[in-house]
């Protein structure tokens, strides 16, 4: 199926906040904080506006709890009397025109008596700086498996290594947005978000309203990768406080500049591995310490500091596992979700390391993972026992194939030994993503899903999953087309309007397409079940409607039923039930194998992993130090491919988002804002700086995913760097242990002679 | 209101042709064309990416030529011609479609008109390649692949 939206967007139709027209609306700006910590001791106006001509919302307009609600309740809506990071949101204007509303928020001066805040989050703090619990510790998580201590002890070989990534900032090409009006006593939001109930959350808190009164809506957004996870909820209250003030609509909308540097960003981290093993390569220990740093709020940090752990071992069989995770405060602007949450951070560490071990040991890279990686039966740290039936060693068997890894080795070396100015490498990285929420968190999720049989025959699909590029309408349409043999023209997907469509949790964790689209394809079981009941009551023919096509495959070709029988069918039932609403209803019922228990970090993480490996292959120009990847190949075990395009879609774009966060996206700090907030000087890729992404699924059904399938979406990002700093190991002979690797990096670690000469 | 900070003081108003129709526009001297476009004439089908030139989000063609419009003053329009993504059928589209070409859509209708642009002028292949004359609009979920295949793919088409 092609992408149901995708007409409307390539003609430019599809409208997104800032091309919704609203007559009348004031436009809104924030003042923020200049300082990373502090007092604030006076905000001035300057004497060149009429000040009068705006609306002004401070903290003491706040109805209820000035907290944005998530997980913890530290972090303010706008900043009273104290800030933790520079530019913490301090006052909010509003005005007619949308210029003035912006000039007038660089016209408002916050004076901060600053505070010893802490800019480095790999130093110990000092007692002045102490800003959460008694020590800036965000959350600290341990995995324990087998007995380290006794195995490190115990063993032939121990390799050490330190690793560390930079920060990501997202560049979702459309900014962050929202339009806020109060009608009939009901607060409503309409906006870029991925989680529309997560707002509605912060607004019970800070608005002391019950749910009836809020109504959050998401317009089509216009890409999210985790920026619009938790992010929204703060906009999307300083828009409603805004409207609330001023008795008329307001549209908040950042530009560029203030999106890349006031919202939030992947974490920075920094990893220990101490790795035992035996002269044939074998992992006998891993004794990992994962550092992240959190930023000036709780945010999502310990989630984030939770699957960067459970990933940080790899995906191999090792019996002793340690793993030791801290995220931490610094007095930086929050970070938060980002694709990946944190698996990307330490299987960087883990996968480097791997090539740093083999190197040691005078190991082929590849065979060093073919001894390692899990086999059907073997355990992750977490003691999860991996029986999926997918074959991680043809993953890796596919991918080398399809690189020409084993010829490009000898072809590179050659080339190496005879050119005077460029070198080729060849990288591998073998990994895995767990799809879902961690442990029992789709349970806590309890998630509903709806379809709605219309009066016309049509099926309206109501979730709170929202479309953000990733292709969930499209995936949701495919699935009640199967199901109920309708076509197309009769499948909408309706908004995501809290008014009307249940929580099917938040757009986050690579489950949309595993778990809501089943739930959805439920509702479709529950509607046809009702309709069939009715019918079978006076007898109609629509009682005899036939059972779905088994369509636990979707290679099946999606057949409507013989003249649209549903449709007749769902308007038979609105004739017998006039007035009647005709809605089909499912909710998540956990699968039953899986146990987790959140107190020792034991048992089953995730569902389901996806498998993958990928292999760059890089050219290094010896005079600027500027690394090409000329070829890249991603394969992975995805259980089902249920829609190619989009699939490989996710991929793609994953991965290119991964080169550059290895080579690219460097970030300039100072005070612990980002300065470089701007696409000409934080560089993301151009088509001209990628090779084509060369995909290949492998596929072994997953029984409690949709149709089969796992989820996907962050699975590209975990690969590329450590792929691509692999590939420069094997070209120069340097181990780089950071990303971004940028040309000045690389230089100085072949010359570490010039960082002396300054 | 002190007059530094005031505006929209004196608006000036040229006509320049807009997907094919003569249109006459007032507007604030300071405004970009992309604001003139979204804001006065109500056509948001042009995106704004970065408001810098590098995204190229909001390209247009004048006069034939993919401009980023957020870097050119209106009046700099006036006597030419001005072609958005509004003036695009969307019968042609197809192979963009088909070919993954768009997920979010923020940077799609810049794609759209920079690739019209390719496809009017297939003699630019042979001194440049689709990599690098794309290497202007910027796309954070295709990873390219995409886009480029779907105007390789356009390319084929209008050659056939």
């Amino acid at each position: 199926m092609q992408r149901m939206e995708g007409l409307s967007k390539l003609s430019g139709r599809e409208q997104y906040v800032d091309d919704l027209p609203v007559p009348g609306c004031l436009w809104g700006a924030t003042v923020r904080s200049p300082a990373a910590r502090g007092r604030i001791r006076e905000i001035r106006f300057s004497e060149e506006f009429d000040w009068d001509e705006f609306v002004i919302v401070d903290a003491g307009d706040i109805p209820a709890s000035n907290t944005i609600y998530l997980m913890e309740e530290d972090q303010p809506v706008l900043a009273d009397g104290v800030v933790r990071h520079v530019h913490e949101p301090v006052l909010l204007l509003a005005h007619p025109s949308r210029d003035m509303a912006r000039r007038g928020a660089t016209a408002v001066e916050v004076i901060v008596d600053p505070e010893p805040a802490v800019l480095d989050f790999r130093l110990p703090p000092d007692p002045a700086q102490i800003q959460y619990g008694v020590d800036n510790v965000l959350k600290h998580l341990r995995i324990e498996k087998g007995d380290v201590e006794k195995a490190l002890a115990a063993a032939p070989i121990v390799i050490e290594g330190v690793y560390e990534t930079g920060s990501q900032e997202h560049v979702y090409l459309e900014t962050q947005g929202m339009l806020a009006w109060e009608e009939d006593g009901v607060i409503t939001v309409q906006g870029s978000m991925q989680c529309p109930y997560y707002i509605v959350d912060a607004f019970k808190k800070a608005l002391g309203r019950d749910e009836s009164q809020i109504r959050i809506v998401q317009t089509p957004t216009g890409g999210g990768f985790g920026g619009k996870e938790e992010f929204p909820s703060g906009i999307a209250l300083h828009a409603a406080l805004l409207a609330l003030k001023a008795g008329n609509p307001v549209k908040l909308v950042y530009e560029r500049g203030e999106d890349m540097a006031a919202t939030t960003k992947r974490h920075p981290s920094r990893v220990r591995h101490r790795t035992a093993v035996d002269e044939d390569g074998r992992l006998l220990a891993q004794d990992i310490e994962v550092l992240l740093d959190g930023g000036a709020y709780v945010t999502l940090s310990p989630v984030v500091l939770s699957r960067a752990i459970i990933h940080a071992g790899g995906p191999y069989q090792c019996d002793n596992v340690r793993i030791d995770g801290r995220a931490q405060l610094s007095n930086s602007v929050p970070f938060g979700a980002f694709r990946g949450f944190g698996a990307p951070q330490s299987l960087f560490a883990v996968e480097r390391h791997m090539d740093v071990i083999a190197d040691r040991l005078g190991m082929d890279p590849v065979a060093l993972r073919r001894r390692n990686l899990i086999r059907d039966g073997d355990s992750t740290a977490t003691g999860q026992i991996i029986e999926d039936g997918a074959d991680r060693i043809e993953v890796l068997d596919t991918a080398l194939r399809l690189s020409d890894y084993e010829a490009k080795i000898e072809s590179h070396t050659e080339f190496n030994r005879t050119s005077q100015t460029k070198r080729r490498g060849i990288g591998l990285a073998t990994f895995y993503h767990g799809a879902g929420f961690t442990g029992g968190g789709e349970v806590y999720l309890d998630s509903a899903a709806h379809v709605a049989g219309l009066p016309d025959g049509g099926v309206e699909v109501r979730t709170a999953s929202v479309e953000m590029g990733q292709g969930a309408l499209t995936i949701f349409a495919q699935v009640v087309a199967a199901r109920l043999g309708l076509s197309v023209e009769h499948i909408r997907i309706g908004a995501p309007d809290t008014a009307i469509v249940p929580n099917s949790g938040p757009t986050v964790a690579s489950r949309t397409s595993m778990i809501v689209a089943g739930l959805v394809e439920r509702a479709c079981d529950d509607l046809r079940d009702q309709v069939r009941r009715s019918a079978a009551e006076v007898a109609e023919p629509a009682g005899e409607l036939p059972e779905p096509a088994n369509t636990a495959s979707a290679d099946a070709a999606v057949q409507p039923l013989e003249g649209d029988t549903m449709v007749r069918a769902i308007t038979g039932w609105h004739a017998r039930n006039p007035g009647q609403e005709l809605i089909g209803k499912a909710r998540y019922i956990k699968p039953e194998n899986i146990e987790w228990d959140d107190e020792t970090y034991r048992g089953d993480a995730y569902g389901s992993f996806a498998w993958a490996a990928y292999v760059a292959d890089v050219e290094i120009d010896l005079l600027t130090f500027g690394v090409e990847v000329r070829d890249f190949v991603a394969v992975q075990e995805v259980g089902k491919v249920l829609n190619e395009t989009l699939a490989r879609g996710q991929i793609q774009g994953g991965v290119v988002q991964g080169i550059g966060w290895a080579l690219l996206e460097d970030f300039v700090w100072r005070d612990g804002a980002m300065l470089n907030n701007q696409l000409t000087n934080y560089i993301i890729p151009t088509s001209d700086d990628v090779p084509p992404i060369r995909v290949a699924f492998l596929e072994v059904p997953y029984a409690f995913g949709t149709w089969g399938c796992k989820g996907i979406g962050e699975l590209p990002m975990d690969g590329p760097a450590p792929a691509i700093l692999n590939a420069v190991a094997m070209a120069l002979g340097v181990q780089a242990t950071s990303v971004p690797l940028t040309p000045e990096r690389l230089m100085l670690l072949v010359h570490p002679e010039l960082e002396r000469a300054g | 209101m002190n007059a530094a900070v005031e505006r929209g003081g004196t608006m000036i108003s040229i006509e320049f042709t807009l997907n094919g129709d003569t249109v006459s526009v007032e507007f604030d001297p300071r405004d970009r064309l992309l604001d003139t476009l979204r804001y006065t004439l109500g056509l948001t089908g042009t995106k704004e990416g970065c408001g810098e030139g590098e995204c190229g989000a909001c390209t247009v063609l004048i006069d034939g030529l993919p401009v980023d419009s957020c870097l050119v003053p209106t009046y700099q329009v006036r006597g030419r011609r001005v072609d958005t993504i509004e003036s695009v059928d969307g019968g042609t589209l197809g192979a963009f479609l088909e070919g993954g070409a768009t997920q979010c859509g923020a940077c799609t209708p810049g794609v759209v008109m920079t690739a019209r642009w390719i496809l009017a002028n297939p003699d630019l292949r042979r001194t440049h390649r689709l990599r690098e004359l794309m290497a202007g609009n910027l796309c954070r979920c295709t990873g390219y692949d995409g886009i480029i295949d779907s105007i390789e793919e356009g390319l084929k088409e209008s050659q056939s």
